[in-house]
């Protein structure tokens, strides 16, 4: 589409905020956001952030779709804030044809395209003469910029107002001043751009923001681990995985404060260490409580011998792991789902673990909730496998819902419980289905003690080298694990009668999602089953037999589940699985997903 | 009968564990016979009780007495982590954590350290006996600068005294003892399990395997040449009434968080326990001098433990139900409505 041809696009754009880190510009697009979000206009932002404090460029997209796609579209904004030198001239180059850029008046402008419309904005000297706080001009200054975007699309000044309201909910002291900071930038609008327009506009919608909210996957499982019970929580700083004990925090000190004794009804803890924090979780864990710890890759390589240990002496402990893109530090600020294989089978030895793979922020929470029952039904670690896109970025959601059931404890044994049958033996698969009986220490009965060893063990727990008795119980943990698998999150599979089934897990479903209305625009239907826990559902196998070819889409290089699902499936059937993979540290796309089919399929374009 | 049964009623038997699978005379054996006797004249409840070890031969000592209490045998060097998750899941567990100097000093030197800045409400003993006895014989890191392997091989390293770093750290609780001294230890344990904080008890227990010969500075015959008792110490119960008398300027009394008495009589040193330089000073001066101070070398009972510190529920998080756990329905809602 050139620049001189008009025609209208409501509602339909990509925002993007080049900046420098340090800057202070989150505010000013989490205000914008809100904005549009109040308009009743679906919005999926993402935060494109360096690994630095100040200095480095950022980019925050904010995605604007009449459908509400919370998948991220491209690099390509149509409108475009340019206030980053050292990325100005790739940032303009980026723009769509026909887009817009609002840019500091003093870059150069000599190598410009001519398909997009200019709209210099000497930024530093409207701050200098317009902003009267020194404290706060820089911050501010992203203000202006918010002000001349609602002049070109046409935001009113209400959304406005609710954008800065909601952003600085908890100090009214400083609306004002963002709404003066706002104005100057509607006021330069106004003096020398009004009238002018491009192909992009917004208007106030209704019916596809009803009762949601905007919340991160990092929010939403903190509130999930005060829902779920948790009580110790032991955490080392790492990014993406902080803001969710850094949040646990926070509602823990509004909702686990005993109202009366000021005591507190849960531990969080900062620990040396990611190998510190799994222990306390796991010393925690066998003590009784609800435990866990949230981390990202390298915290999880750290507690790969915690984890073999938790898994052999079976203790139940949830492990929250917020993916970023690796190996070694990687880009650790950026997305990726390259933990998968790695977190199945931690640790030496033999070990399976049970993952459970939340794909929006209403299962952050559910999820949460239902990794610490399952810790405690099965007595074993349970991986949740967040990433940054998901963790990090907002999203829309429906209000979370009061939990409805109360917590599974799993099978402990009370001292009443030992009183009517002290005949027990901490490793005893007394039920067939693998999961022996415990006792947590404290329990005042001369039986309940027992001793916990990670070296080889008997169903009493005694220490053993004996062949029958090392195997047996590696067997009876497959039996648990087994177990496990027919009572984790089922697949969500929606058929539409397609031969070409699609398989994909976490924040990938997003892409998913879209590329199948993509495709469908294009002829093309696709069966799809997106797996949320790990061992593989029974359901897996009759998928993929009811298809020619199944594409399994993750954001890792090595098609991490789909070599998994190859090992899960009857062996005639792994040859129908294939492999679609996207890892470049960006939260994948639809793009990404229909282009690689449509060629594989050999779809004529 | 008084003599045979303890406050609980229990006999003396009911503190005992499996048969020892350790070396027949290690020091590590008698450590385990001295906490038997701890324990049990404390009146210690076994079902409270929670035993904790990481890995080498010192860590297979909770399996030795009171069976009837839960024991953890973790990983190697991660003792405190297991200890402080289960001390945050139930703040009234008796925690006792073994280690040795492998698992404290060298792989689990950080945890060590932590545990100690935390002041975590528990007992952590040092099976000290500067050798990697499991696998036959390396030095680890208390062994002395110049002390010599069994096979010959000199030691090259500085030491690392674990009893100067907890001083350094901000121990509450510091003490050095022998494994052969009962007479010494059973107080010392006793004062240590009185404690509420982390107290550091490092017992020189010589490996009669792998270093109990000529050259070595942890065996038997090295330490009781070269030990210097620094206090008589005796230990009075909340529960019992002090009942010695000693002569005026010869003793120092402390009274203990639980209403428990310390009574230090000065042999050795007229050391002050709640004197921390005084207690590093005491160390090094006798270090240099090729002198082993044992003793209780130093004491804050005022210190905060962790869970006091960080105000958590006295009733075990644990026992915590949903009504405690969750918000209500109506402050979630309330929750939920400022979110949009």
């Amino acid at each position: 589409m050139g620049a001189g041809i008009v025609e209208a696009k409501v509602n339909d754009l990509t925002f993007t905020a080049a900046t420098v880190n340090g800057s202070g510009s989150q505010s000013a697009n989490l205000v914008l956001t809100r904005a549009v979000f109040s308009m009743g206009i679906p919005v999926a932002p993402k935060n494109v952030f360096p690994s630095n404090i100040e200095g480095l460029p950022t980019w925050y997209h904010l995605r604007v779709s009449p459908e509400g796609y919370q998948c991220r579209q491209g690099e390509n904004p149509d409108v475009l804030v340019a206030l980053n030198p050292s990325t100005w001239a790739a940032d303009l180059r980026s723009l769509q044809p026909g887009g817009a850029v609002f840019y500091e008046e003093a870059y150069s402008t000599l190598d410009a395209r001519s398909d997009v419309e200019y709209f210099p904005v000497p930024f530093s000297k409207l701050a200098k003469s317009r902003i009267q706080s020194d404290a706060l001009r820089k911050q501010l200054t992203n203000l202006i910029y918010v002000g001349l975007v609602a002049g070109l699309l046409e935001i009113p000044y209400a959304a406005l107002e609710q954008g800065i309201q909601h952003q600085f909910q908890t100090k009214p002291k400083a609306w004002q001043a963002n709404l003066d900071a706002v104005q100057v930038g509607i006021d330069y609008w106004n003096e020398h751009f009004a009238g002018r327009q491009i192909a992009h506009k917004l208007e106030a919608m209704s019916g596809k923001t009803d009762g949601l909210v905007l919340l991160d996957g990092n929010q939403a499982a903190a509130l999930g681990c005060v829902m779920g019970g948790c009580t110790v929580a032991a955490w080392y700083p790492i990014t993406p995985s902080s803001s969710l004990c850094e949040n646990l925090i926070t509602y823990s000190d509004r909702f686990r404060v005993d109202p009366e004794t000021g005591e507190k009804r849960i531990a969080v803890v900062q620990a040396e260490d990611e190998l510190a924090a799994l222990g306390m979780a796991i010393g925690a864990g066998w003590a009784g409580a609800r435990a866990m710890t949230s981390t990202s890759g390298p915290g999880i390589s750290l507690m790969a011998e915690f984890t073999g240990l938790a898994y052999y002496v079976e203790i139940p402990v949830v492990i929250f792991d917020i993916q970023r893109a690796g190996p070694s530090t990687g880009l650790p600020t950026r997305t990726a789902q390259g933990d998968v294989a790695f977190a199945y089978s931690l640790s030496h030895g033999d070990t399976r673990h049970l993952l459970l793979l939340p794909a929006n922020v209403e299962e952050c929470y559910e999820m949460a909730q239902t990794a610490f029952d399952l810790a405690d039904r099965f007595q074993t670690p349970v991986f949740v496998l967040s990433d940054l896109d998901l963790g990090m970025n907002l999203w829309m959601t429906p209000k979370l819902q009061y939990p409805q059931r109360p917590f599974d404890r799993g099978k402990v044994l009370s001292k009443e419980d030992l009183e009517r049958s002290a005949d027990w033996g901490r490793y005893r698969d007394v039920d067939g289905d693998g999961i022996a009986y415990r006792t947590l220490p404290g329990t005042d009965h001369p039986l309940a003690g027992y001793f916990t060893r990670g070296s080889g063990h008997d169903g009493n727990a005694r220490y053993s080298e004996n062949p029958e008795v090392y195997a047996g119980n590696l067997d009876r943990l497959v039996r648990k694990f087994e177990s496990a698998r027919k009572v984790l999150p089922a697949p969500e599979i929606d058929l539409v009668g397609s031969k070409i089934g699609v398989i994909a897990y976490g924040s990938t479903d997003h892409a998913v999602v879209e590329a199948r209305h993509l495709l469908r625009a294009r002829g093309m239907e696709v069966d799809y089953m997106r797996l949320r826990a790990l061992p593989a559902s029974p359901e897996l196998s009759g998928f993929v037999e009811a298809h020619d070819r199944v594409y399994v889409v993750e954001q890792n290089r090595d098609g991490q589940v789909y070599d998994i699902l190859r090992l899960e499936v009857p062996t005639d059937l792994a040859g129908r699985l294939r492999s679609i993979r996207h890892y470049d540290g960006q939260p994948i796309p639809a793009e990404a997903v229909t282009r690689p089919l449509l060629e594989l399929e050999a779809v004529p374009v | 009968m008084s003599a045979t049964l303890n406050r609980l009623g229990l006999v003396r038997d009911a503190y005992k564990g499996a048969a020892t699978t350790l070396c027949a005379g290690c020091g590590h054996n008698s450590i385990t016979n001295h906490l038997i006797k701890a324990l049990f004249e404390l009146g210690i409840e076994p079902s409270r009780l929670a035993k904790m070890s990481g890995i080498g031969c010192s860590s297979k000592t909770p399996a030795y007495f009171v069976e009837q209490a839960h024991g953890f045998n973790g990983v190697h060097g991660r003792m405190p982590s297991l200890t402080t998750g289960a001390h945050l899941a139930d703040r009234q567990l008796v925690l006792l954590g073994i280690s040795g100097d492998g698992d404290t000093v060298s792989i689990g030197l950080g945890q060590y350290m932590h545990l100690i800045r935390r002041n975590v409400d528990c007992t952590y003993i040092i099976e000290d006996n500067g050798t990697y006895g499991l696998t036959k014989g390396q030095f680890s890191a208390t062994a002395d600068l110049g002390s010599v392997q069994k096979r010959g091989s000199v030691n090259e390293f500085q030491p690392i005294d674990p009893c100067l770093l907890g001083l350094t750290l901000g121990a509450s609780f510091v003490a050095r003892s022998f494994s052969g001294d009962g007479k010494q230890l059973v107080p010392l344990l006793k004062a240590a399990l009185a404690h509420q904080g982390t107290a550091v008890l490092d017992v020189i227990s010589p490996c009669v395997t792998f270093n109990d010969h000529e050259g070595s500075t942890k065996s038997y015959a090295y330490v009781k040449d070269h030990e210097s008792i620094i206090q008589d110490v005796s230990f009075i119960p909340y529960f019992e009434e002090i009942t010695v008398d000693y002569e005026p300027g010869t003793t120092r009394e402390v009274q203990m968080h639980d209403g428990s008495h310390l009574v230090l009589k000065k042999l050795a040193e007229d050391h002050d326990p709640g004197d921390r330089l005084g207690a590093m000073r005491l160390i090094e001066e006798n270090r240099d001098k090729g002198v082993l101070v044992t003793g209780l070398l130093y004491l804050d009972e005022a210190m905060s433990d962790f869970s006091s510190r960080e105000g958590l529920s006295r009733t075990p998080l644990r026992d915590l139900g949903e009504s405690e756990l969750r918000p209500s329905r109506d402050e979630f809602e309330k929750f939920m409505g400022e979110l949009g």
